[in-house]
This record gives C-alpha cells, sequence and structure tokens, in this order.
C-alpha cells in the first residue's frame, strides 16, 4: 500500500497529464461522422508511430560497439518510420480523393 | 534534456491534439493530417539534432540510412496501395509500430538490468507491443486472404484467458525478481506473441476493422509506454491520444456495426451456432432471378435509381465499373445516387474512399438518413454485394442478431434488383427475407462482370 502511495505522489504530475490526455482523445473524435472512420483510423495509426522517437534514442543511446542493441534499435527506426511515413502519405492520398470532388 | 527540445516537443504534442481534432470534420480532414505530420517530422529531427548525448558518426550514418530505408518502403507502399486493400494496410502499418515498441523495449531491458522502477515500463512494452504486433500481422494476413478459415480451438476463450493470465503473472514475475537475465525479456516476447495470434485468429473477416482498430488503439499504449520511459512528453501524449481515441473509434464501429466489443472478441463461438439455427427457420418463399438484358432495360426506362453498393462490391473492385455505369444512366437522364450505409465495404468508411476513388461526385453519395425517405419514390434499387445493411430484419425480427441496427430502407422502392454472387448469406450469417419480396429480382453473379454486362447491353440500346 505505502508503494502505491508513493508511486502515486512521486508521479502525481504524469497522472495528471494522462487523464487529461485521455479526456482529450474521447473529446477529440467523439462524434465522427462514420464518412471518416477509415482515414481517421489510419491516421491515428500514423501518429502511434511516435514510437519512432524511442527508438532513434535507443540508437543515440547505444554504445557504438553495441552491436545487438543497434541492430535491434536499427530495425526499430526502420519499422517506427514504415508506420509513421506510409501512415500519414496514404492518409493523405485518401483525403485527397474526398476533397476533389467538392 | 535542452530546453530547445523540450519546447520542439511541446509544438509536437499540440500539434496531434490540433490535428486530430481537425481529422474528424469532412472539411478540415486533410490540413488535420498535414499539420499531425509536421508535428511528426518537427519531433523526429529535434530529437536527432538536439539532443545532448555524445553519438559517433558511424551511429548517426546507421540512423540516416535507417530513416531512409523505411522512408522510401513507407512511402512506395502508401502510394502503390489499392483502396481496396485499405483495411490491411492500416493493420500492416500498425504491425510495424508494435514491432517498433517490442525492439526498444528489448534494448532498454539489457540496459536496464536490475532496475526494477524502469523494469515494469520495458516488460509493459515487450508485452503490449508483442501482442499488437503479431495480432495485426494475423489481422493482415486475414485481410490479404492469405489465411482463409476462422480458426477456432476448442474453448478458444478459455485458453485466451488462461494464456493472457499467465503472460501477466510471467511480467509481474520478471519485474519483480527476474529483471537481471535478458533471457527473459526474449521469452516474454514470445508469449506476447503467441498471445497476440490466438487472440485475433478466431475472430471473423468482417469483425477484423474493430480489431484493427482495438490494436491501433493499444499500439498508441505501448508509445506511451515507452515515453515514460524516456520521460519523453511527446511521446507519451502521442501515446495516449491515440490509445483513447482509438479506442472510442473502437466503440464507433462496434456501434455502427450493432455488435459490442465484448461480443466481437469474445462472441464469435456459441453465436454462430444460434445463428445458423435462425436462419434455418427464417427460410421462405421464392426468389425471383432475372437477367442482365432484363434489368438493362429496366433501368433504361427508370426515372429514379439508387445504387446500394456493399461489401461484395468492394471484394469485386468493381468501384470504376459502377461509376460507368451510373455515367451512363445519367447521361441518359436518369437521376442515379448511392445509398452509403456507414458501415459498408471492408470497413467503416471504406466505402466513401472507394467511390470517392473512382471520382464519384460528392453530392452523389447520400447518408443513410437523408436518402431513407426518397426510396419511396425511386423505380429501381440497385443492390450491390450488399446484405445485411439492406435486411428488414433489423426492423421487424426481434429475435434476429442484427434487429436494432439501423438499415437502409430499400423494400418501400418500386422495384429491387439484388446483384450477389450467390444466396449465402452475409457475415451475420441470417437470411434475408428482402430476396424473397415480390418486388424483388435476383442478379446473380460478380459484381464486376455483371456490371461490365449491363454496361455492355445499355450501351446497345
Amino acid at each position: 500500500m505505502t508503494e502505491v502511495l508513493d508511486f502515486i505522489r512521486t508521479n502525481l504530475e504524469l497522472i495528471y497529464i494522462i487523464i487529461l490526455i485521455i479526456f482529450i482523445g474521447i473529446e477529440v473524435i467523439k462524434h465522427i461522422p462514420a464518412v471518416l472512420h477509415t482515414p481517421l483510423m489510419s491516421g491515428a495509426n500514423a501518429l502511434s508511430g511516435v514510437v519512432i522517437v524511442g527508438a532513434i534514442l535507443v540508437m543515440l543511446h547505444a554504445d557504438p560497439e553495441n552491436y545487438l542493441a543497434l541492430g535491434l534499435g536499427f530495425l526499430a527506426v526502420v519499422l517506427g518510420i514504415i508506420n509513421v511515413v506510409g501512415g500519414f502519405a496514404v492518409t493523405n492520398r485518401m483525403l485527397e480523393m474526398f476533397k476533389k470532388k467538392k | 534534456m535542452s530546453i530547445a527540445l523540450s519546447i520542439v516537443y511541446l509544438f509536437a504534442a499540440v500539434s496531434f491534439i490540433y490535428g486530430l481534432k481537425l481529422l474528424g470534420h469532412p472539411e478540415t480532414a486533410k490540413r488535420g493530417n498535414t499539420i499531425a505530420a509536421t508535428g511528426m517530422i518537427v519531433a523526429i529531427l529535434g530529437t536527432l539534432v538536439l539532443h545532448e548525448l555524445t553519438v559517433t558518426p558511424f551511429v548517426y550514418i546507421l540512423i540516416g540510412i535507417a530513416i531512409l530505408l523505411g522512408t522510401i518502403i513507407g512511402w512506395v507502399i502508401a502510394v502503390k496501395v489499392e483502396m481496396t486493400k485499405m483495411p490491411e494496410l492500416v493493420s500492416l502499418f500498425n504491425g510495424f509500430g508494435g514491432a517498433s515498441a517490442v525492439l526498444i523495449g528489448l534494448v532498454e531491458f539489457g540496459n536496464n538490468i536490475g532496475n526494477t522502477s524502469q523494469m515494469a515500463t520495458i516488460v509493459a512494452a515487450i508485452f503490449i507491443g508483442g501482442t499488437t504486433f503479431s495480432g495485426s500481422m494475423i489481422a493482415w494476413a486475414k485481410l490479404a486472404g492469405k489465411m482463409w478459415k476462422d480458426i477456432r480451438l476448442p474453448k478458444y476463450n478459455l485458453i485466451n484467458n488462461i494464456v493472457l493470465l499467465g503472460l501477466l503473472a510471467f511480467a509481474v514475475f520478471i519485474v519483480l525478481y527476474a529483471s537481471d537475465n535478458t533471457l527473459y525479456a526474449y521469452l516474454l516476447m514470445l508469449v506476447a506473441l503467441l498471445y497476440g495470434v490466438l487472440l485475433v485468429i478466431p475472430i471473423g473477416g468482417a469483425d477484423m476493422p474493430v480489431v484493427i482498430s482495438l490494436l491501433n488503439s493499444l499500439t498508441g499504449i505501448a508509445a506511451a509506454i515507452t515515453g515514460v520511459l524516456y520521460g519523453n512528453m511527446v511521446m507519451l501524449m502521442g501515446g495516449i491520444l491515440v490509445g483513447s481515441a482509438g479506442l472510442i473509434l473502437t466503440f464507433a464501429m462496434c456501434e455502427a456495426m450493432n455488435r459490442s466489443l465484448g461480443n466481437v472478441i469474445f462472441g464469435a463461438f456459441g453465436e454462430e451456432e444460434a445463428h445458423a439455427e435462425h436462419a434455418h427457420h427464417a427460410t421462405k418463399g421464392v426468389i425471383k432471378k432475372t437477367t442482365v438484358s432484363d434489368v438493362a432495360i429496366l433501368m433504361n426506362y427508370s426515372q429514379r435509381i439508387i445504387v446500394v453498393p456493399g461489401y461484395g462490391l468492394a471484394v469485386a473492385q468493381a468501384q470504376h465499373a459502377i461509376h460507368e455505369l451510373e455515367q451512363i444512366l445519367e447521361s441518359r437522364g436518369i437521376e442515379i445516387k448511392y445509398a452509403i450505409h456507414p458501415v459498408a465495404g471492408r470497413m467503416p468508411g471504406h466505402m466513401n474512399v472507394l467511390l470517392a476513388e473512382t471520382n464519384v461526385e460528392y453530392d452523389k453519395l447520400a447518408e443513410m438518413e437523408d436518402v431513407n425517405p426518397e426510396f419511396a419514390n425511386t423505380d429501381v434499387v440497385f443492390v450491390v454485394g450488399a446484405n445485411d445493411v439492406v435486411n428488414p430484419a433489423a426492423h421487424n425480427d426481434p429475435a434476429s442478431p442484427i434487429y436494432g441496427m439501423p438499415i437502409l430502407d430499400v423494400e418501400n422502392a418500386k422495384q429491387i434488383i439484388v446483384n450477389k454472387r450467390s444466396m449465402k448469406p452475409g457475415y451475420a450469417g441470417i437470411e434475408n427475407e428482402l430476396f424473397y419480396n415480390p418486388k424483388t429480382s435476383m442478379l446473380f453473379g460478380d459484381a464486376k462482370s455483371t456490371i461490365q454486362e449491363l454496361i455492355t447491353e445499355l450501351k446497345g440500346m
């Protein structure tokens, strides 16, 4: 129990932020028209590629002699950036088609 | 972290929220996507340039190669993919994001041996990332038609839940007692991969969009967890944002399909039999078949036609053919429009994307609420590859599994032509009494070739 309270005490700001962002996420997406479900899913998917920042940090932190860490980090960067670039590009392609018929 | 990098991350985080907000409205969606993408580029460049670490040129070159390689691959896939393949594409990309989180977790496990406070986040990243990766890959394989059957182990719900509990127990064990051996990290990854496979394997193709949306939400959470690990706010915010938005989107999709999330994930089994039994009872009446030339004549002498495109049209890739048919009929002074059910296509909102691709005019795409009153003064409704979304059982059969789902009221039209490959029921597995309606004629055949024959027939008139 004391560990839990300690955890809450030391991470209080973090907990506030997480709860607030959860509500922001819900509010931002609520009442979205079904027309946009597909592009939105693809756009949100691209956003989750933010994990790429962590992959880059892994490589930046890695010891240049540690080939395992560099190798895994390399793969993580490649996969993460595919998620980001592919996700945003294909979302853009979809929305482009919606737009030109206006 | 330098103050400059913090400001860059702050900018990126705000652009994510604002971009996602704009993505939710048809007029601003494209701008929203651009804004979110800009935030992402800024965050990536900032991380590369503004860190305060000593990094050898060798590592920089490696990172550069990785980014270049991934960008080219991602770009080429995004530009080349067919719009009908959207569900599996999102799934594939999502799996990559999950895999990235697992790899980060594996490396950081080695870096944080014995560090219990960090270990919890690392283990969670491997756990969630691994499940998302293998789950997304299975979803991708199923949607791409590389795996045909929905494989259901006996008592799969029980097995899945036991594996999940075991996975959780193992994760807790590692954090508390075994954070000194990297081998455990790899073992945990393997179990997480197994769980992802077990989770998605029994789920049917039509429910897959819901699963992808859920897995997408999980990737966001995995990204957020790695953000906690690095104390990195942009990862944390971006990840949580996708996590909660993805969950809401998942529920919205479930609602549009008249399914509950629990039903999608745990329900596939016992329900199947109930459906089959129900279908058996509902079979009644006779169906009336028609031919391409009859339909061509009928259409040619109509004044108002409404096309109801569905999953079958998407699978047959008949979206260009239907647009050509529309143009021919239009040129003969016939009023024609499309009635789009929210879940038509292979995933919610997919039909709008497919028809948009063929340059169908925006005002020809009518949404369900707007078009329903118009069916009464429509001469011909042409239902192409749609089934459950036009099933009157949703209105008048409380025993039906789709009872209560909003549908297109095509039965109010004067004539109904239904193009289907066979009498096989739709994904809800139930009979459709619309097919036995005296006003309905069935035009059997593959959507694409049937519509092309119709076009040829009409051109000869």
